[in-house]
């Protein structure tokens, strides 16, 4: 098996055009062209990252479960719940040192991600409810308890700002897209690749595919099948918690009620048009997020020709181009959604 | 030989919810033999195999490997212990390669990352050893059945398996693979492996067991060897009472031809040709059987005919009326046909209607079961009862749901309701599949019924001793097409065989003579 499937070639090879664009319009006479630095200045694309990251995080959080057969259209309310924990445990802890709070804050949000995760896993395994309905049940719930537990007069003091990395930086271009931001930032590219390496090189990963297409040849290998499955929900749930803190502790610096509009589906949509895949996802969620980073450049740029309602809708209308267009030729692990009977009743 | 048993069942009980599956069955597997265990389909073969493995645990009994009494929680302790098993149906992962399936489970691993060298470096020690080819990197969906099994046989002996459960491995394969199978397991067997082979087929276990076990309806029957036994013999232990193995008919009386296929061409559900050339013809009152591997177009072809699937190209023609790409229900009424599904769940039965709704699902619209909008209760029952008298459908009422029924009176209340009206073709797919010996020579009696009353008969079936037993012309079908047609009564197993594995014969064009 080569490193890189097709998926990831495409998403990696999507990312790099983005680069190389950038660094024409910056470095060449190419950026005194007007639409030229409105689609491809460094700003467009730092604000592509920052739109990115929640979906990348979402995505991966979806893959996580989905690998394992579950269905995860929860993620919206993780993220959500998540957020909000976030914002809770930073708003109490203003008074600790900055960074420790943060830390905290940002433990607390992969926490509550895990539970909701956990209930998700609960709901759908133990109790076969159906996966859809579980994960609506999850979204329900998570912006019910965020609106109703929060406090409009809380403030959290402070969010991550960006961390320069030493000599990458430097460079024109890549650096201050790249390697100047905050450390969430940093984990959810560098998660990418963990979860890419770890669904397909390690025996957790071998399990993880072979639970979420066949649980009946897993079983009959000796897999614990739901034990499996529980586990990568609950890190499914995390990775969705770690969302949620990006947006309250990186991005925003406050919560918002209904916070998350809509990443978490948007992050399905992402998941899917990547096949499943981590960089398949991160390719994905890079141009779900450069429509929304067009989006900003427009207003910035004053462009009226344009209507702003149109410009707004863009996100949504690639999305639903990019999933429908994609229909049938992704493939989603085969024993998805269905709950797994040991044989005989073990 | 000297008695050493590797593996020992003692009593075994397994009693499910209503059900006693195993009822004190005791049996012994010595070092270096094939034990066939055979019996017909629910006589708990694959249950007691399952406790065996793990899958199941036994409500009363013991195992005992190499003398020790074990407990075999989870498939794991099973594997733990050197057994290994086949199932019937294949438990791979088709989007994986066959490295990664064979390792699932029991992971080699380096620097704590999946060793794919090393494994596929043993898949090839092995498949040397065993004669067992196969190329480690191939996604399993991309192999043949026949080289799936070999990969299932490679997951059990890279867990060093001793004692290896086959279970109804040869039910997928051709007969030429039936015999690489053996040649298989036979070198298996010198090498000092124990195999327990699971089957409903006489002829194989007089072939290849040492000894051959016999279970019916949960209890061990008796234990022979295949000296002392016969074709005959162990069909009567097996179903408990004398067996008629031949069909009875005689010559067949070929009137007008009533279905006629040209050109056929269709696309499976992945948008791939599936059929392709298909010419094909049958007369009344001749039974054409369809012969092949499973898999090579048989269940599309059906699909087709019956209107369930689009046809893309070809000529379909039913008793003069030209009826390609009509609808399902243009099809039956028009062509007059019936069709016996071979998924009898999916397309044959709605499993939670009363037998008396299951009867009428192809003819409730009309009268006298419906009286403009409404259903007419008392005609469907009346019809029920007549229908479960002739065609000895064994229900406690014929209100009880259809999913209640074993699996050989599913059929039967299926064949019934398809020939309750008048037909002059009978499509028949995989029509004794999983049943009972006792339903499979009613079924049988009852298309040769048919076949003599004058009606076309297209039987499709991927048992080749089905096919040889009730066919008068026989076409094989291979990768989509037709590769060849022959007459029963101047063919042999062994030409069909090659046929059904794509090996055209010269001799094919001597019997290419089709009425």
């Amino acid at each position: 098996m080569s490193f890189w499937s097709r998926t990831a070639r495409v998403a990696v090879s999507l990312v790099v055009l983005m680069l190389l664009m950038a660094i024409l319009v910056e470095l060449t006479p190419l950026g005194e062209n007007k639409w030229m630095r409105v689609f491809f200045g460094v700003s467009a694309l730092n604000f592509t990252l920052r739109a990115a990251i929640p979906l990348v995080l979402g995505a991966l959080s979806g893959i996580l479960c989905e690998r394992s057969g579950i269905i995860n259209i929860g993620i919206e309310g993780m993220m959500l719940a998540g957020a909000f924990a976030g914002f809770v445990a930073k708003s109490s802890t203003n008074d600790w040192p900055l960074y420790l709070s943060l830390v905290f804050s940002v433990i607390v949000s992969l926490g509550v991600g895990g539970l909701m995760g956990l209930l998700h896993g609960m709901l759908s395994i133990r109790f076969r409810m159906d996966q859809i309905i579980s994960g609506s049940v999850i979204i329900i719930l998570a912006a019910g308890l965020t609106s109703y537990l929060f406090d409009r007069d809380a403030i959290a003091d402070g969010k991550f700002t960006p961390i320069p990395i030493p000599l990458l930086s430097e460079i024109p271009v890549i650096g201050p897209v790249l390697f100047n931001n905050p450390p969430i930032t940093y984990l959810a590219l560098l998660l990418v690749l963990v979860v890419h390496i770890a669904i397909f090189y390690t025996r957790w990963g071998l399990r993880t595919r072979a639970v979420g297409e066949h649980p009946r040849a897993a079983d009959t290998e000796g897999i614990n099948v739901n034990l499996m499955r529980y586990f990568n929900t609950m890190l499914g749930g995390m990775l969705a918690g770690l969302a949620g803190a990006y947006l309250v502790l990186e991005a925003v610096g406050q919560f918002q009620e209904g916070m998350t509009a809509g990443r978490g589906f948007i992050s399905l949509a992402a998941m899917i048009f990547g096949n499943w895949t981590p960089f398949g996802a991160l390719g994905a969620a890079t141009l779900f997020g450069y429509t929304q980073a067009l989006q900003n450049e427009f207003l910035l740029a004053g462009v009226t020709t344009i209507p702003r309602q149109f410009v707004s809708m863009l996100p949504y209308v690639v999305t639903i181009i990019a999933v429908s267009g994609l229909v049938g030729r992704v493939r989603a692990p085969a024993a998805i959604g269905r709950p797994y009977d040991t044989e005989g009743g073990r | 030989m000297m008695s050493n048993p590797v593996l020992e069942v003692q009593e075994i009980c397994k009693i499910f919810p209503g059900v006693v599956a195993n009822e004190d069955v005791s049996l012994s597997l010595n070092s270096g033999e094939i034990l066939a265990l055979l019996g017909e389909n629910g006589a708990g073969k694959s249950t007691l195999m399952n406790i065996i493995y793990g899958l199941y645990q036994p409500s009363s009994g013991e195992i005992l490997v190499r003398g020790k009494s074990s407990k075999m929680r989870s498939p794991r302790d099973a594997i733990g212990l050197g057994i290994g098993m086949v199932h019937q149906h294949f438990q791979l992962v088709p989007v994986m390669t066959v490295v990664e399936n064979v390792m699932l489970g029991s992971e080699m691993l380096r620097h704590g990352f999946l060793d794919r060298e090393q494994v596929s470096q043993r898949i090839l020690d092995l498949s040397r050893d065993y004669q067992l080819e196969v190329e480690p990197s191939t996604l399993v969906e991309d192999l043949p059945v026949g080289i799936r099994q070999r990969v299932e046989i490679l997951k059990a002996l890279y867990r060093d398996a001793e004692i290896l459960i086959l279970d109804e491995p040869t039910a997928v394969l051709t007969p030429q693979e039936i015999e690489g199978l053996f040649e298989v397991m036979d070198l298996l067997r010198r090498q000092g492996k124990s195999i327990i082979f699971i089957t409903h087929k006489l002829k194989e276990v007089l072939r290849i067991a040492d000894r051959i076990a016999v279970l019916r309806q949960g209890k061990l029957v008796g234990e022979v060897t295949p000296s002392e036994a016969s074709e005959p013999r162990l069909a009567a232990m097996m179903v408990g009472r004398e067996v008629m193995l031949q069909v009875d008919k005689k010559e067949a009386e070929p009137g007008d031809s009533i279905l006629e296929v040209k050109g056929l061409e269709a696309r499976n559900d992945l948008d791939e040709i599936c059929l392709s050339e298909v010419d094909l013809k049958v007369n009344a009152g001749e039974i054409v059987g369809v012969a092949g591997v499973q898999g090579n177009g048989q269940t599309e072809l059906v699909e087709v005919l019956t209107g369930l699937r689009p046809l893309k190209n070809g000529i379909l023609r039913i008793g003069g009326h030209d009826l390609s790409g009509a609808t399902p229900r243009e099809i039956t009424d028009r062509g007059k046909i019936c069709h016996v599904p071979e998924d009898r769940h999916s397309y044959g039965m709605v499993d939670n209607y009363s037998v008396a709704d299951n009867l009428v699902l192809n003819s409730y619209y009309r009268s006298p079961f419906a009286k403009g909008m409404t259903i007419q209760r008392e005609s469907i029952d009346t019809n029920a009862e007549t229908l479960v008298k002739k065609f000895d459908v064994r229900t406690p009422s014929v209100q009880t749901p259809g999913a209640s029924l074993s699996g050989g009176n599913q059929q039967k209340m299926v064949i019934a309701r398809e020939l309750s009206r008048p037909i002059q073709l009978m499509i028949a797919a995989q029509p004794t599949r999983g049943i009972d010996v006792g339903s499979i020579e009613f079924i049988h009696q009852q298309i040769v019924a048919k076949r003599d009353e004058g009606i076309a008969v297209l039987l499709i079936s991927s048992e080749l001793d089905e096919i040889m037993a009730l066919s008068d012309r026989i076409v094989v079908m291979y990768r989509g097409s037709i590769i060849g047609e022959v007459l029963n009564k101047e063919t042999t197993r062994q030409e069909l065989g090659l046929l059904m594995a794509g090996v055209k014969s010269d001799s094919e064009n001597i019997h290419h003579s089709a009425p």
